[in-house]
C-alpha cells in the first residue's frame, strides 16, 4: 500500500533539502512543491480508490517486540479524509511561502518533517507509534515560528512548545496507565480499544487523555497558545498549525480518548452546577470556546489575531461535535475537522501572506486606509470568500460541517446549542467588521496610488487560493464526498465500546 | 561454576590495570616535549580489549570468585560494557584535549583507566568491603580528573569541593556498611539479604540502609545530596564532566541496585518510600534549577540531577521491567549526556571560552556538523521520539506505571514536559541567534578522534532510539539474573497493578 510513502517521501524530501548545494531556492521550493504533490497525489488516490471507508492495513511489522510495539500504519475513513487534508493544506503553505528568502533550504526541511510526522500521526494505529509522530512534530514547529516567525516569535514558540509538551504527558500517563491495566501486552489501537477498561479507571483516564489532546485543539481555557502562536508563526506555519497541528488534537480526542475510554463518558452520577458528566463538561467548555473566540475575534486590532481567535471558536465547533455522541455530530466534527483546515489555512494565507507581506502592518487600523480592495483586489475577494465560507454561508464546507454539528448538538444539550448560536452570530460579525475595516475602510474613495504600489498577487499564491477554495466548495457543494467514508468508519469495530456504550 | 578461573572473572580490570601502569611507567620516560598521543592510543586499545574481553564473560557461567566478593553475570557484564563504553569515547574526544596545554597528559589516561577500574569492580562486586575498595579507587582518580586545569582556580575549586563532600559521602557509606556488619553478621550482599528477612535488628538495618543509601545518593547527584554538582561541573574541565557525570553514576546505580533489590530486597517498604522522595526531590529541583541557569556546564550539571531522578523512578518500580529500565536509562543517559559534553569541551577548548548560553549564539553557522551532533543530543535530553532518551523515558515511565506508581509517573512525565524549556532554549540559541563575528573564537579543527568519538555517540542515540531491541534484551537478562522468572511478566509477580484499586 502506498500510503507509508507519504511519511518517508516528506521525511526523505526533507533530508535532499538539507543536503542540497546552497544558494538555489528555486531548486529548494520546486522540490519541496514537488514532494507535498506526490505525497497528496498518493492520499488523493487512496481516497478515491478506498471509497469503502473501512479500515485499511498499510503495514504492520514487529518494532520492539518484549513490549509488543508494532509499527502498524493502517487508515479508515476518518484518517483518510485528514490525510487529504493535510496533502492539500502542504501543497497550498508552499505556495504560500514561495517569498521566504531567509534559509529557503532549512524552511522547507522543517516544513516537511513537519507534514511527514503529522501523516504519520494520521496513520498510525500503534499507539506507541503514534505517539512517536505526535512527539515529533513538537520540534519543527517549535523552528519554524522561532527562526522564521513575526511578533514575540521565541515567545510564542516556547509557549506553544511547553503547552504541547504537558499535553503529550498528559496523553503519555493515560496511555501507559491503559496499557499496564490491559496486560501490557499490546499497544495497539484495537486491542486496547477492545480491552473492558473497569468503568473508576475509564473516569480519570478519559478526562487525562482527552485534556491532553484537547490542549492541542484549542479547547478553552487551554487554547492561550494558540493566538500568540498563530500571530507569531510564519504564514506557512500557521497555516500548518491551523490546517492541520490542531487537527492532531482533535484526532487524538476521537481515535484514543474517546475509543478507550468510552465509559469515561457516561454519567458520575452526581451533578456539580448541572454538569453530570465529562461529557457536559467538555462540551461546556467547547461552548464556551466558541461563544468566546466569537467574541474576542470581535475587538482584535490586529488581522491575524482575528483569524487566531476564530479558529479557537470554531474548533470549538469540532469538540462539540465529538461530545454529541450521535452519527450526526460525529460525523459533523470530522468534516468540520477538514472544513476549518482549509479555511483556516485560507484566512491565514490571506492575512499572513497576500495582506502582511506587502503592507508590513496587520493593525486594522492602518490597513484601512490603504484601501485595499483597489490595491489587492484578488485578496479582497480571496477573503470575502474565505469569510463568507467560515461564518457558514451554504455551498461552502462550513455550512455542511456546523449545520451537522448544530443538529446534533440541539439532540445533546439543546440549551447549549442555542449559545453556540450566539457564537455564529458573533462570527458574522468578526468576519465582516475585520473585512469591512481591512479592506473596505474608504471603499467610495477614489484610491490614492500607493509610493511604491503594492505588489501584485503572484501566481503561487492565487493557484493555492484556488485550490484551498476548491476544496471548500466541492466539500460545501457534495458533502456526501466525505461521508460516504466517514459513517462506515464510525460504525467500525473501532467505535464499537462508543456505540454500546453512550451513543444516542 | 568453579572451572572458572578467579582471574578470568575481573579480566576485564586486570586488562585496564595493566594497562593504566604501563602508560604510568611509560610517561616518565618520554621526553617533556614528545607528543602524549601514543599513550593516549595505547590506552585506547587497552580499554578495546578491556571491552571485547567484558562482551566475552557474557558467555560465562555466572557466578563468584576470589571467596565470593566478585560475581559476573548478565548485569555486571552490562555495566562494564557501559563503562568501557563510557571510558572509549572519553579517551576518543579528550585525544587532543589537553595538547599543549598540560604537561601531565600521560597521567591523565591513567587515571581515567583506573577510575575505570574501580567503576568496573563496584558493578560486579558483591561483597561491600569490595564495592568501598572500588568506590574509593575510582573516587580518587575523578577528584584528580576534576581539578586537571591547575592554573585554573575554578578546576581546583572543583577538585576541593568534589574531594572533601565525596570523601563524607563516602564515610557515610563506610559507616552504613559497618552497621550493616554489626546487624547482620556479614558484609556480603547475599548473606545481608538471608539477615534482613530474618528480620532482626530493623532499626539498626534501616540506619544501615541509609546510610549507605546516602552515600550512593551522593554520588549519583541524587537530590538532596546534589548540592556540590554544579559547582563540580562548572569547574572540572569539560570531557572529564562527560565522563564523570556519567560512569560514576552507572557504577553507584549498579551498586545501589544491588544493595537494594538484592541487599534489602525484602525491606523494601522501606527504601521504595525513600527512593521515592528522593526521585520527586531529583526530577524537581534538577529541572527547575537548569530554568534559570546561564552557565552551560551548570545546565547540564542540574538536568543531570533531573536525570538521575528518572533512573530513580526506574528504582522504585522494583521490579524485573525496573530494573531492566534502570540499566537502559543509565546507557542512553550515558550516551547522551557524554555526547553534550565533549561537543562542549570541543566548542569551548581548554581555556573554556564559551560558558555562557550566550556564547553559543548562531553557531550552528559555523560549526554546523558539531552543532547537529549537540542537537541531536540535546533532543535526546529532552526525550523527542527516535533517540535514546525517548525511548528510556518511555520505558522507565512505562515500568513505574506497571508497578502501580502513577503518581511518581505523572510528576516525572510533567516534568520531563517542563524541561523541554531549557533545553530549547540552548537549541535555540545555536540555531536562531545571529552569529557574532567578533566573537570568533578560531577552533583547531577537529580531530580523527574526536570525530570518531562524537560518531559513535550520535549512533548510539540514535540505535537505542529507533532499535533498541538488543540492548533492551542484554538489559532483561542482566535484570533476569535478579528476578530469575523475568520476561515482561515478571514484574506482575512482585507487583500487582494497583491502579484498579
Amino acid at each position: 500500500m502506498m500510503l507509508a510513502w507519504t511519511i518517508y517521501i516528506s521525511f526523505l524530501g526533507a533530508l535532499a533539502l538539507l543536503l542540497l548545494p546552497k544558494g538555489s531556492a528555486t531548486l529548494a521550493r520546486s522540490l519541496a512543491l514537488l514532494t507535498t504533490i506526490v505525497t497528496f497525489a498518493i492520499t488523493l488516490t487512496a481516497f478515491v480508490q478506498h471509497r469503502t471507508g473501512a479500515l485499511l492495513t498499510v503495514t504492520q511489522k514487529s518494532w520492539i517486540p518484549s513490549l509488543g510495539i508494532e509499527y502498524h500504519l493502517a487508515a479508515d475513513g476518518i484518517s483518510l479524509i485528514l490525510l487529504l487534508l493535510t496533502g492539500i493544506i502542504a501543497i497550498a503553505g508552499i505556495l504560500f511561502s514561495w517569498n521566504i528568502e531567509r534559509r529557503v533550504q532549512e524552511f522547507f526541511a522543517f516544513y516537511l518533517l513537519l507534514i511527514g510526522a503529522v501523516y504519520g500521526v494520521f496513520l498510525s494505529y500503534d499507539l506507541f507509534l503514534l505517539f512517536v509522530f505526535y512527539e515529533i512534530v513538537i520540534i519543527p514547529k517549535y523552528f519554524l515560528i522561532a527562526i522564521w516567525g513575526s511578533t514575540r516569535r521565541e515567545y510564542g514558540a516556547m509557549k506553544l512548545a511547553l503547552y504541547s509538551f504537558i499535553g503529550s504527558a498528559m496523553v503519555l500517563v493515560g496511555l501507559l496507565a491503559a496499557y499496564i491495566v490491559a496486560g501490557a501486552k499490546s499497544m495497539a489501537l484495537e486491542d486496547l480499544a477492545r480491552f473492558p477498561f473497569p468503568l473508576h479507571f475509564q473516569m480519570w483516564a478519559f478526562p487525562l487523555v482527552f485534556v491532553g489532546f484537547a490542549i492541542l485543539a484549542g479547547m478553552w481555557p487551554f487554547h492561550t497558545w494558540a493566538p500568540t502562536g498563530h500571530v507569531a508563526a510564519p504564514t506557512a506555519a500557521s497555516m500548518l498549525l491551523a490546517g492541520v497541528v490542531m487537527k492532531l488534537g482533535a484526532y487524538g480526542c476521537l481515535r484514543v480518548a474517546m475509543t478507550l475510554f468510552p465509559l469515561g463518558l457516561g454519567p458520575w452520577g452526581f451533578h456539580v452546577l448541572g454538569l453530570g458528566s465529562w461529557r457536559d463538561v467538555f462540551a461546556l467548555l467547547a461552548v464556551i470556546g466558541i461563544v468566546y473566540g466569537a467574541l474576542v475575534a470581535l475587538v482584535q486590532k490586529d488581522f491575524k489575531f482575528v483569524i487566531g481567535y476564530s479558529s479557537i471558536s470554531h474548533m470549538g465547533f469540532i469538540l462539540l461535535g465529538l461530545m454529541t455522541l450521535n452519527q450526526l455530530g460525529l460525523a459533523g466534527a470530522v468534516v468540520q475537522m477538514f472544513s476549518h483546515g482549509v479555511l483556516a489555512g485560507l484566512l491565514f494565507a490571506v492575512v499572513g501572506r497576500m495582506v502582511y507581506d506587502r503592507a508590513h502592518t496587520r493593525d486594522l487600523a492602518t490597513l484601512g486606509p490603504m484601501n485595499l480592495n483597489k490595491a489587492i483586489p484578488f485578496a479582497a475577494v480571496t477573503f470575502v470568500v474565505a469569510g463568507m465560507a467560515s461564518m457558514g454561508l451554504p455551498g461552502f464546507s462550513g455550512f455542511v460541517a456546523e449545520l451537522m454539528i448544530l443538529i446534533g448538538a440541539w439532540r445533546a444539550f439543546p440549551l447549549f446549542a442555542v449559545c453556540v448560536g450566539i457564537g455564529i452570530v458573533a462570527g458574522v460579525a468578526y468576519i465582516w467588521r475585520a473585512m469591512q475595516q481591512a479592506f473596505f475602510a474608504e471603499a467610495g474613495v477614489e484610491p490614492t496610488s500607493m509610493q511604491p504600489p503594492l505588489p501584485p498577487i503572484s501566481i503561487p499564491e492565487r493557484l493555492g487560493a484556488i485550490l484551498l477554495i476548491g476544496a471548500s466548495v466541492a466539500v460545501g457543494l457534495y458533502p456526501q464526498m466525505l461521508l460516504n467514508v466517514i459513517l462506515p468508519a464510525l460504525h467500525s469495530p473501532l467505535f464499537d465500546g462508543l456505540r454500546k456504550g453512550s451513543w444516542q | 561454576m568453579t572451572a572458572v578461573s578467579p582471574a578470568l572473572r575481573i579480566l576485564p580490570e586486570i586488562l585496564l590495570t595493566l594497562t593504566g601502569v604501563l602508560v604510568m611507567v611509560t610517561e616518565p620516560l618520554l621526553s617533556a616535549k614528545t607528543s602524549r598521543k601514543p599513550l593516549g592510543i595505547f590506552a585506547l586499545l587497552g580499554t578495546l580489549a578491556a571491552i571485547a574481553a567484558s562482551a566475552w564473560q557474557l558467555h560465562l557461567p555466572a557466578g563468584t570468585a576470589f571467596f565470593n566478593t566478585i560475581q559476573t553475570d548478565a548485569f555486571s557484564v552490562f555495566f562494564h560494557l557501559l563503562i568501557g563504553g563510557i571510558l572509549l569515547v572519553t579517551l576518543l574526544v579528550s585525544l587532543n584535549y589537553f595538547e599543549g596545554h598540560s604537561t601531565y597528559v600521560g597521567e591523565f589516561y591513567a587515571l581515567l583507566l583506573f577510575s575505570a577500574v574501580g567503576m568496573m569492580l563496584m558493578t560486579s562486586a558483591i561483597e561491600l568491603l569490595m564495592v568501598f575498595l572500588g568506590l574509593e579507587i575510582s573516587s580518587i582518580s575523578t577528584y584528580i580528573l576534576a581539578g586537571y586545569r591547575k592554573r585554573s582556580a575554578v578546576s581546583a575549586e572543583a577538585s576541593i569541593k568534589y574531594f572533601l563532600l565525596g570523601s563524607f559521602a563516602t564515610a557515610f557509606f563506610l559507616y552504613g556498611v559497618a552497621l550493616c556488619f554489626g546487624a547482620t553478621g556479614s558484609t556480603n550482599i547475599h548473606s545481608i539479604a538471608t539477615g534482613v528477612a530474618s528480620g532482626s535488628s530493623p532499626l539498626l538495618l534501616a540506619l544501615a540502609l541509609g546510610m549507605m543509601l546516602i552515600g550512593l545518593g551522593f554520588k549519583v547527584s541524587a537530590a538532596p545530596f546534589h548540592v556540590w554538582t554544579p559547582d563540580v561541573y562548572e569547574g572540572a574541565p569539560a570531557p572529564v564532566v562527560g565522563f564523570m557525570s556519567t560512569a560514576p553514576k552507572a557504577a553507584a546505580f549498579a551498586v545501589l541496585l544491588r544493595i537494594t533489590y538484592t541487599g534489602f530486597g525484602t525491606m523494601s517498604h522501606i527504601w521504595i518510600p525513600l527512593l521515592w522522595i528522593m526521585a520527586v526531590a531529583s526530577m524537581t529541583i534538577g529541572n527547575l534549577g537548569a530554568l534559570t541557569q546561564r552557565n552551560v556546564k551548570r545546565m547540564l550539571a542540574y538536568s543531570s540531577i533531573a536525570h538521575a531522578g528518572y533512573l530513580l523512578v526506574a528504582f522504585t518500580a522494583f521490579s524485573a521491567d525496573g530494573l531492566a529500565a534502570a540499566c537502559f536509562y543509565t546507557a542512553a543517559y550515558a550516551a547522551m549526556n557524554v555526547g553534550a559534553f565533549a561537543i562542549i569541551s570541543y566548542l569551548s577548548g581548554y581555556d573554556e571560552r564559551r560558558v555562557h548560553l550566550q556564547d553559543y549564539a548562531g553557531l550552528a553557522k559555523r560549526h554546523p556538523l558539531a552543532s547537529a551532533a549537540m542537537a541531536i543530543f540535546l533532543l535526546s535530553l529532552i526525550g523527542i521520539p527516535f533517540t535514546a532518551g525517548f525511548f528510556g523515558k518511555f520505558y522507565v515511565f512505562t515500568t513505574a506505571m506497571h508497578s502501580g506508581l502513577w503518581i511518581l509517573v505523572t510528576i516525572g512525565l510533567l516534568n520531563s514536559g517542563l524541561a523541554a524549556f531549557y533545553y530549547l532554549r540552548f537549541l535555540s540559541q545555536l540555531y536562531m541567534q545571529p552569529y557574532d563575528a567578533a566573537q570568533d573564537i578560531s577552533e583547531a579543527p577537529a580531530q580523527p578522534a574526536f570525530v570518531l568519538g562524537i560518531a559513535i555517540l550520535v549512533a548510539a542515540v540514535l540505535v537505542l532510539g529507533i532499535i533498541p531491541n538488543r540492548v533492551l534484551r542484554l538489559a532483561q537478562a542482566g535484570a533476569a539474573t535478579y528476578f530469575p522468572c523475568s520476561g515482561t511478566n515478571a514484574a506482575e509477580v512482585h507487583t500487582q497493578p494497583n491502579l484498579l484499586r
